[in-house]
């Protein structure tokens, strides 16, 4: 049976009972309903100039320094603050976002498949939700609170997984703040040459001078425009792995965050990127994963030089019960695995024999 | 098998585990007042252990044996979940309506999700809850992935169900939780469908 076979299978699985929840009435977030609803078309929300679907000007365009791995689509990213107001980056791991702040990825296999949106509401909570692309591409409608499939000839493996709104909040709901591709580490302009996936900054894409420049942020320490932030690596292969896990990992698996008792750190900081290094080296060196593969007579250190490395492994394995990132991803990160096992096995070493 | 046969083949699985004595709505208030503090937490872990012992938990999350009068729940293994120490073969080949296959133990299952098994949901830090916060607990049930960010939640637990609880209700099943002996007992990870089924760690 193929990997996709599996998954859709699990997915099933899992989704038979999800989909009887909702059914029956699961337990509502409060927030949603006070909130205005959704819009049904993505037009509806602000995106694309009226009528067409080139978004509208006053949208800022962004690209991560680390992109996260999302089967291989294209992505496009855009935020709308609104006029007059600014992202509170006093604290630079955890920048403050208005009251009407909008952001939109969308998603491509050739041509738009899905479009995500969050948004933060005048109460202060944010809300998510996804919308597909029609085949004509002139439109994108909103997807089921539950998820969906959709079934396109030019998607790897023929089929798309658009996610459930839980499964949105699985992720966003991870760190501090939900909104984890924008932030003083991922548009510095310091950008990491190794990163996988990484997409050329283009004239078009804000960074974070001009976000400070333009007053867009305010309160970020004047040492993080002196010195732009940049993930404390070693060696650059260590700067490159360490910030893949930041981007594709780091959402659910930091310091304070939901899986504090996980004891595993992976997102880096702006602010202090020496302690948040080594903070990671410390989890992923210094005990034993709990998760043991089958046929293991033992537990194994999540990620070791010598010898196995869960890590390594559950981002390898076709098994999507065991699959790291548990969801978004079908289809293994080659590039993305290479690097981070030429880290595990070259450059990586106890954090008691390197000072810091 | 196509997505409404396996909704059907995982609410079989379910009803099967769960002959469901939930009652909703029964959640009685508890004193707030800090002088009654360990009354009232003492309260919250009586009502969790109610709805624990209410809800079918024990039905798969404590292996199961036969004594004297027949199978019962080994309570010495109290909600320690399936037994490390326990090898099985693979599961029966399924065959036509008859998809779903359970362990004696009422701890292993088999089914067209693959092969799951019960969660330790005593407090030992290393195998069981003793690491996980109230919300890791709640957020499982409610969004029925694992530690509510991981990987799904397998049939036959019944999270559709449980998902309905009150905020006061998950405190009180997890206070409840955290209360009862510790038992180290490494449960092993699911198993795919197309595994294979050497299924005894």
């Amino acid at each position: 049976m193929k990997p996709r076979t599996l998954d859709v299978l699990v997915f099933a699985a899992a989704a038979a009972l999800a989909a009887h929840a909702l059914l029956e009435g699961g337990a509502p977030a409060e927030a949603a309903l006070l909130a205005p609803p959704l819009p049904e078309l993505l037009s509806a929300t602000g995106l694309h100039e009226p009528g067409t679907t080139r978004p509208r000007p006053d949208h800022l365009a962004f690209a991560p320094q680390y992109p996260l791995w999302s089967d291989g689509a294209a992505k496009r990213r855009w935020i709308h603050l609104p006029p007059g107001t600014s992202i509170d980056a006093s604290d630079p791991d955890a920048w403050s976002f208005p009251p009407g702040t909008r952001l939109w990825k969308e998603f491509a296999h050739g041509r738009a498949v899905e479009t995500r949106y969050i948004e933060r509401l005048a109460d202060g909570t944010w809300r998510f939700a996804t919308y597909v692309w029609d085949e004509d591409g002139r439109e994108a409608r909103l997807a089921p609170e539950d998820g969906a499939v959709v079934v396109r000839a030019d998607v790897p493996g023929g089929r798309y997984v658009v996610p459930s709104r839980q499964d949105c909040l699985a992720c966003h709901e991870g760190p501090s703040v939900p909104v984890l591709g924008f932030s003083a580490l991922q548009l510095s302009p310091d950008r990491d040459g190794l990163a996988p996936h990484a997409e050329a900054r283009e004239d078009a894409h804000v960074g974070l001078a001009e976000m400070a420049a333009r007053g867009l942020v305010r309160g970020l320490p004047a040492a993080l425009l002196d010195v732009p932030p940049r993930v404390a690596g070693r060696t650059p292969v260590e700067r490159a792995a360490l910030g893949y896990l930041h981007a594709n990992c780091g959402h659910c698996h930091n310091a304070g965050g939901a899986l504090d008792g996980i004891d595993l750190a992976l997102a880096q900081d702006a602010r202090d990127p020496q302690r948040s290094a080594a903070r990671t080296l410390r989890s992923l060196l210094g005990h034993d994963s709990r998760f043991r593969p089958h046929g293991a007579a033992a537990t194994q250190r999540i990620a070791s030089d010598g010898g196995p490395s869960v890590l390594a492994l559950r981002m390898r394995t076709d098994n999507p019960l065991a699959r790291m990132p548990p969801l978004g991803v079908a289809i293994a990160d080659d590039e993305g695995i290479a690097l981070v096992e030429r880290w595990i096995h070259h450059d990586l070493q106890r954090p008691s024999e390197t000072q810091r | 098998m196509n997505r409404s046969n396996l909704k059907a083949a995982a609410f079989a699985a379910a009803a099967a585990a769960l002959p469901c004595l939930w009652q909703a709505g029964a959640t009685p208030a508890l004193a707030q007042e800090p002088a009654a503090k360990p009354a009232a937490q003492a309260a919250k872990v009586e009502r969790g252990r109610y709805i624990v012992s209410t809800s079918g938990c024990h039905d798969c999350h404590t292996p199961w044996i036969v004594g004297p009068k027949g199978p019962e729940p080994d309570m010495t293994r109290a909600l320690s979940g399936h037994p490390e120490s326990m090898t099985l073969p693979p599961p029966p080949k399924a065959d036509g309506p008859w998809v779903v296959t359970a362990a004696a133990t009422n701890t292993a299952w088999a089914g067209p999700w693959g092969i799951s098994f019960t969660a330790n949901l005593t407090p030992d830090p290393e195998t069981g809850l003793g690491k996980w916060t109230e919300r890791n607990f709640r957020e499982t049930i409610r969004s029925g992935r694992h530690m509510g960010r991981g990987r799904p939640v397998l049939p036959p637990m019944p999270v559709q169900v449980y998902r309905n609880w009150t905020d006061a209700d998950f405190e009180a099943v997890y206070a409840y939780l955290q209360s009862i002996p510790a038992i180290r007992n490494r449960v092993p990870e699911p198993l795919p469908p197309a595994a294979p089924v050497a299924a005894s760690r």
